[in-house]
């Protein structure tokens, strides 16, 4: 009897692989080399029982060095079964991870940056009047949350005194007023319906 | 049949209550009650394990009938059955507070219903972790307490939770992996793998071997428990998951850690040869950890460090392996699993009155709630150890079984001990002072919940959401118990000195653990090895000075 060296080589090289792997940026790599690491100590375990021999099963005329030391082999299986229920809960994260954010890598906490370089107001949560940012980038909002760009493309444009409308022209200021959704047209006589 | 033959129910009663919650996960109500009620039943009868072993004694119970060294057995003493009372009752006010919070948001449909079965799977592995005598049991018991963190920790699954849990399942199963690798070669070392064994066919191994073995060991444990070098990962990952959950992880997850590094120190590696590498270590995790919390600006974060900084505390009183220092660090565990924990919760209490965990946008607490500032103030200055509380006391012991000891590392440990007491003070009380005794006013960007109306403070409204109850009752209620117990650490600080001071005395004897798990006719090997051999005499004298600033506190 003697060391089986193929399992130790082999042993050797899931180590290296594993930490290898667990050094990627990529989570599936990541998961890859836990499963290495674990599988490389469940080839330590079973080297730590000895020798090879016989199967435990009792009978009187063996003499009880030719048997193989079962207690490591329960505590190979107990450890598979740990590492495939952490293997399983792995690819569930890595699954949100790719649902979330698209791409099956570690993240940078770029929140974190964000949050330790900026003050603590929030102009998305914490403006007194909700701003509207769902159907635009977040480059049209100023830092203090207000909508810059409307307001200053007015500002950059010279502003008409008037519009032309209809037949004649009305003031700008009553064109803008009118232009704006849900006003009412407050000049109640121009309409002549208030009479 | 005595009391203690009932331990495996430690452990068996939180995994039934696991499953009856699984089966009831559609009805929240039923859900509820089993837990708690398992819960409650577990602390019952962890109190009475607790009452049989007061007085000193050690019993072992074989699960299954197989006979130590070969089969698994479980062991009550002081330390674990005083470990597993605090532990049950934080976790039960953790679990009160976390139902309450659920019932307040009314979020009772799925993933929470989840909660129930993960927490009290967690809370088995813990107990299990606590009472295990055999190496891979151990393993085992942290492994379920780990899958249940993890579960726990990307609750919800949302962005930031799911890239903390990535960190913190890496790193976690890299050090089980460790552990597991010590393990398989203290195993190929000495052919055995029960603890009460190891210490007997340890101390017959090649000194090299045998320091190679501890290294391992205390490398794994020190990735769990958050060791500074290998701290790195916990201040990154706890603030992100939900109030309740990062409660019970400051609280339990990283002692059970501690407990793990007490155990193998004192009973499979006896003896000073790493205590001088642990000091060191101690040492900076006090001073980086507490450097770190003064960064910090968000509660939650500056509670982690906090939490990591005062693990170099129990690591101190480990590494002197004195009486009076490792009862020190027994005392300081119990204290410090009830006050970081119900830190934690407080300021799951803040954010909900304040809107925010940070301090520049808090304000005026106090005069809005007078109670949730006393719920905060007293916890916060028990941790930064002002006398009379039990931080103080335990603090006490450390310097005092640090003076005793005399050298010139002990004395720059306990140098640090006080300045990081005092920095720990100063961060709390910047909390203090921001929080709750400036104006609303003079906030930066206060949420407007601070600004309202304060007549009607049981509901108000918070940006983004509907009208909730800000403060329920329930929440208040299990954090005010929490306070209320860690108070009571104080009050009763002389009789848990007196059975610290005992427990520290029977781990470091060594014999009757190992009469109980192996029988009247073991054979008890020697104390240590070279210069920290104790005499009878040493042991003695310095259990009462251990036991000195409990009687303070009477």
């Amino acid at each position: 009897m003697s060391v089986n060296l193929t399992l130790l080589t082999v042993m050797g090289a899931l180590y290296a692989c594993g930490i290898y792997l667990i050094l990627e940026r990529s989570l599936t790599r990541v998961l890859l080399g836990l499963m290495l690491l674990a599988n490389a100590t469940n080839l330590l375990i079973l080297a730590t029982g000895g020798y090879a021999g016989l199967a435990p099963f009792f009978s009187k005329d063996t003499d009880p060095g030719a048997y193989n030391d079962p207690l490591p082999q329960a505590l190979i299986l107990t450890s598979i079964v740990i590492s495939f229920a952490v293997t399983a809960f792995m690819l569930g994260i890595i699954y949100r991870t790719w649902v979330l954010a698209r791409q099956d890598e570690i993240q940078d906490d770029v929140e974190d940056r964000r949050v330790a370089a900026t003050p603590s107001f929030d102009a998305e949560d914490d403006a007194v009047i909700p701003v509207e940012t769902s159907e635009f980038p977040l480059t049209m909002l100023g830092s203090d949350g207000a909508a810059v760009s409307d307001s200053s493309a007015a500002e950059a444009a010279p502003a008409p005194a008037a519009v032309p409308a209809g037949g004649g022209t009305i003031s700008a200021e009553d064109a803008a007023r009118e232009e704006k959704p849900g006003s009412a047209n407050l000049d109640i006589n121009t309409e002549g319906g208030g009479k | 049949m005595s009391i203690a033959s009932l331990a495996p129910l430690a452990v068996v009663l939180p995994i039934l209550g696991a499953a009856l919650t699984f089966v009831l996960i559609r009805r929240s109500r039923a859900q509820r009650a089993v837990s708690i009620a398992l819960l409650s039943l577990t602390l019952l009868l962890e109190c009475l394990l607790l009452a049989s072993v007061w007085d000193g004694g050690t019993e072992a119970v074989n699960i299954g009938g197989w006979l130590p060294p070969w089969g698994i057995v479980l062991v009550v003493d002081q330390f674990s059955s005083l470990m597993l009372v605090v532990s049950s009752a934080v976790s039960l006010a953790v679990l009160v507070y976390a139902t309450g919070q659920g019932m307040a948001d009314g979020d009772e449909d799925a993933p929470v219903s989840i909660f129930h079965p993960t927490y009290l799977i967690l809370v088995a592995g813990v107990s299990n972790a606590f009472l295990s005598g055999d190496l891979f049991n151990l393993y085992v018991g942290f492994e379920i307490l780990l899958t249940a963190s993890y579960v726990l920790m990307t609750l919800g699954g949302t962005g930031p939770r799911v890239r903390a849990g990535v960190t913190y399942v890496v790193v976690s199963v890299v050090s089980s992996v460790l552990f597991l690798i010590a393990i398989a070669m203290i195993y190929g070392a000495t052919g055995t793998i029960n603890m009460a064994d190891l210490a007997i066919k340890l101390a017959e191994l090649d000194p090299g071997t045998k320091t190679l073995l501890h290294v391992m060991i205390l490398v794994a444990f020190g990735i769990k428990a958050a060791v500074f070098p290998l701290s790195f990962w916990l201040p990154d990952s706890y603030p992100t998951a939900p109030a309740p959950v990062t409660a019970v992880f400051a609280g339990l997850l990283t002692k059970v850690g501690v407990y793990a590094m007490v155990r193998t120190e004192t009973l499979l590696f006896p003896g000073d040869t790493l205590n001088s590498p642990l000091m060191v270590a101690a040492l900076l995790t006090m001073v980086v950890g507490i450097l770190g919390a003064l960064a910090q600006s968000d509660i939650k974060r500056l509670l982690s460090f906090t939490l990591v900084s005062h693990i170099g505390y129990m690591v101190f009183g480990l590494a002197m392996s004195s009486v009076a220092g490792l009862a020190a660090a027994v005392f300081y565990v119990a204290h410090h699993i009830t006050i970081q924990t119900s830190l934690f919760l407080v300021t799951g209490l803040i954010e909900r009155r304040g809107g925010s965990s940070s301090v520049d946008r808090l304000a005026g607490l106090a005069k809005l709630s007078p109670l949730l500032a006393l719920l905060f103030f007293i916890p916060a200055m028990n941790l930064a150890g002002i006398p009379p509380f039990s931080g103080f006391l335990g603090k006490l012991g450390l310097m005092q079984a640090g003076i005793q000891l005399g050298t010139p590392l002990a004395y720059s440990l306990v140098i640090g001990g006080v300045v990081t007491s005092l920095l720990t003070l100063l961060a709390v009380a910047r909390v203090w002072n921001r929080a709750f005794w400036r104006k609303a006013d003079d906030a930066e960007h206060p949420d407007p919940v601070l600004l309202a109306d304060t007549k009607d403070s049981a509901t108000g409204h918070r940006a983004g959401k509907r009208n909730v109850v800000l403060l329920p009752r329930t929440m208040v209620g299990s954090t005010l118990g929490l306070v209320v117990l860690g108070v009571a650490l104080t009050v009763f600080a002389g009789p848990l000195f007196r059975v610290a001071g005992q427990s520290a005395e029977a781990m470091l004897d060594r014999s009757a653990y190992i009469k109980a798990v192996l029988g009247e006719h073991a054979p008890v090997p020697g104390l240590a090895v070279g210069g920290s051999t104790l005499s009878g005499s040493t042991l003695k004298g310095s259990t009462l000075s251990g036991s000195d600033p409990g009687g303070d506190g009477r």
